[in-house]
């Protein structure tokens, strides 16, 4: 831990296997609506990946244009570390205001930081239509507009809106694909621009680990469950469970 | 800080019926200071009725189809409002997907910050998190605007109240910009008799040792009266839906009583439970890591266990 922010660095260098939903839902909504099926120039759409993360984040970036996306946009600044979800939202926000897209497509949550607030908050800061959670998404670009169901506890909420929107895709939506042999060649060959702190015209105090609008006071390891009882089941196993549950007055 | 501060618990009811989980929100709100409720709802009045049981010292009530028809922006939008008129140190909402994308707009709104997933908060609106799969526990304190915090249902005990001494109506005319996308129709999750996974006191997950027959499982579950909860490897396979799947990339849940059946214990499925405050294991292999976590396992065959169990609860019934 250092400055009041948890080191996530220690935790997975591997971007988000949750993006690859993101990445892959793209892929098939510009195929859906392509000419010839595929995505690329032919298509009359392009892809943009957005990344924010530090400099070992270009290999997730590589393997996405690999996939098939188009180019990349790489935010990476050490003044960025340490940006807690609302930072996070507020540089992402400025970036896609100043290229402006029609679609922007987030993963859920992060594996490590459990914050699936992220999309929410861009869709705030942009004015655009919030469709999270989604479980399927259909684009009709002849009328610029949006369908979705949202999968979460409550249920499944069908929803529609018009373009420009905010969606997050659930795991499962898809089966991300393998980039193919070609894919990877022609990655190599994409753009990936890099964006720091001044192309993104934000103030140095705005983002980062001094802006967090939170801090963490002291970071604990779970103190270990005490040893448990372990019984073989020689015949009254389920009987003598329901005794200790009775015991702890669990039932 | 108790008696000056002003805390907010929103009571987000999109069914019109208010769950206990608003009743934790006002035993964590009382800590802090006076609770005062904030109702979004088409059937504003309605709800606001329901809360007579709680420790809520006054309600603010806002009214409106907009709430149903527009989802998460609306109730935002209503909540910065509150947040304008009463100045709150803290905002109180309970941590579902829902309620964390509330939260996320109104801390955007209002220039606050946010925490979630909480499953503690004391009277300095210091939140607890257990992160990183439960291995580590964070307090953390929001330092810029209201302490805008998400906590998880079944965290603390509901302390009982007379409800709101005063209501009051809130109107809110709802932006264009929070209508931008319409729910056309809600499917609600068929609750079949068993509670809401992440609700629930007691969930029973079963796993790949149920070989697709969660029949053992659902029984013990009923006569529990818990919700069932699945291991990855069981939803893949199709034996159990998707939503059910407790871990990593499913649910978090942590309720008074886990009893995992036929789970090996993998580190993506203890991530969605091992903070919950009693674990039983059933498993044939007495090497299987649910063990470590266990409070009580038993090594054994769920088709055997399950059964007797069940009929031993049933029996005391
Ligand atoms: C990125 C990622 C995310 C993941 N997310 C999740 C997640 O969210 N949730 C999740 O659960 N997993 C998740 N996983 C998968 C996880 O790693 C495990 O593969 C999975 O949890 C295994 O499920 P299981 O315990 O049911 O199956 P297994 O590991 O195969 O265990 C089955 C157990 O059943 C026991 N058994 C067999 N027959 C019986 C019987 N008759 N009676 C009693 N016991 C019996 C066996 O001894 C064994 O211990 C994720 C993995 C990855 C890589």
């Amino acid at each position: 831990m250092a400055g009041g922010v948890l080191d996530r660095a220690s935790v997975d260098a591997v971007l988000n296997d949750l993006d690859e939903y993101a990445v892959e839902e793209a892929l098939r909504i510009v195929e859906a609506h392509s000419p010839t099926g595929e995505s690329g120039e032919a298509s009359g759409h392009t892809i943009t990946l957005i990344s924010m993360g530090p400099d070992r984040a270009t290999d997730a970036i590589r393997k996405a244009l690999s996939m098939g996306a188009d180019d990349a946009i790489h935010i990476c600044d050490d003044a960025f570390a340490g940006s807690d979800a609302l930072a996070t939202s507020l540089v992402l926000a400025e970036v896609i205001k100043k290229n402006g897209y029609d679609l922007i497509i987030c993963g859920t949550e992060s594996t490590d930081a459990r914050m699936s607030v992220v999309p929410a908050m861009l869709a705030e800061r942009l004015g655009y239509a919030q469709m999270t959670f989604a479980g399927s998404v259909t684009v009709d670009p002849a009328t610029s507009s949006i369908a979705i169901s949202r999968v979460t506890e409550i249920g499944i909420e069908k929803m529609t809106a018009a373009l420009p929107a905010v969606v997050s895709v659930v795991e499962k939506i898809n089966e991300p694909r393998y980039p193919s042999f070609k894919g990877i060649m022609a990655a190599k060959k994409k753009t990936i621009t890099s964006m720091a702190l001044a192309d993104t015209g934000l103030a140095a105090e705005a983002v980062g680990a001094k802006a967090a609008w939170s801090s963490v006071k002291d970071a604990l390891p779970r103190p270990p469950r005490g040893a448990g009882i372990k019984v073989e089941d020689t015949g009254n196993g389920g009987s003598a469970l329901v005794e200790f549950l009775a015991e702890k007055r669990l039932v | 800080m108790s008696d000056m501060s002003t805390v907010l618990i929103l009571v987000d009811a999109l069914d019109g019926k208010v769950s206990s989980a608003v009743g934790e929100l006002a035993t964590f709100g009382k800590r802090i200071g006076e609770v005062v409720a904030v109702v979004a709802a088409n059937d504003g009045a309605g709800v606001a009725a329901q809360l007579s049981s709680f420790a809520i010292d006054r309600a603010i009530i806002c009214t409106g189809a907009d709430f149903a028809s527009h989802s998460i922006a609306p109730i935002a939008e209503a909540l910065a409002a509150a947040v304008a008129k009463e100045s709150p140190t803290a905002v109180l909402i309970t941590s579902t997907a829902r309620g964390k994308e509330i939260a996320a707009r109104l801390a955007v709104r209002t220039n606050s910050g946010l925490l979630t997933d909480a499953v503690d908060i004391d009277a300095d609106a210091i939140a607890t998190q257990s992160v990183f799969g439960g291995s580590t526990t964070v307090h953390s304190a929001v330092n810029h605007g209201t302490s805008i915090v998400t906590l998880r249902s079944n965290s603390v005990e509901v302390q009982s109240g007379s409800g709101p001494a005063t209501t009051e109506v809130l109107a809110v005319a709802i932006s264009d910009s929070a209508k931008k996308s319409s729910v056309t129709s809600l499917e609600a999750t068929v609750k079949g008799g068993r509670p809401e996974l992440t609700e629930a006191s007691v969930v029973v997950s079963g796993g790949r040792g149920t070989n697709g027959d969660f029949a053992p499982v659902e029984a013990f579950a009923d006569s529990m009266g818990a919700a069932v909860g699945a291991s990855r490897a069981a939803t893949d396979a199709g034996w159990y839906p998707h939503s059910h799947q407790v871990g990593q990339t499913g649910k978090t849940v942590s309720p008074s009583l886990y009893v995992a059946c036929g789970i090996s214990g993998a580190i993506q499925h203890r991530a969605g439970m091992q903070t919950s405050k009693m674990i039983v294991a059933i498993n044939k292999d007495p090497e299987a890591p649910i063990f470590e976590l266990a409070d009580y396992g038993v090594v054994g065959d769920l088709f055997a266990v399950l059964p007797q169990a069940t009929t031993a609860i049933n029996a005391r019934k």
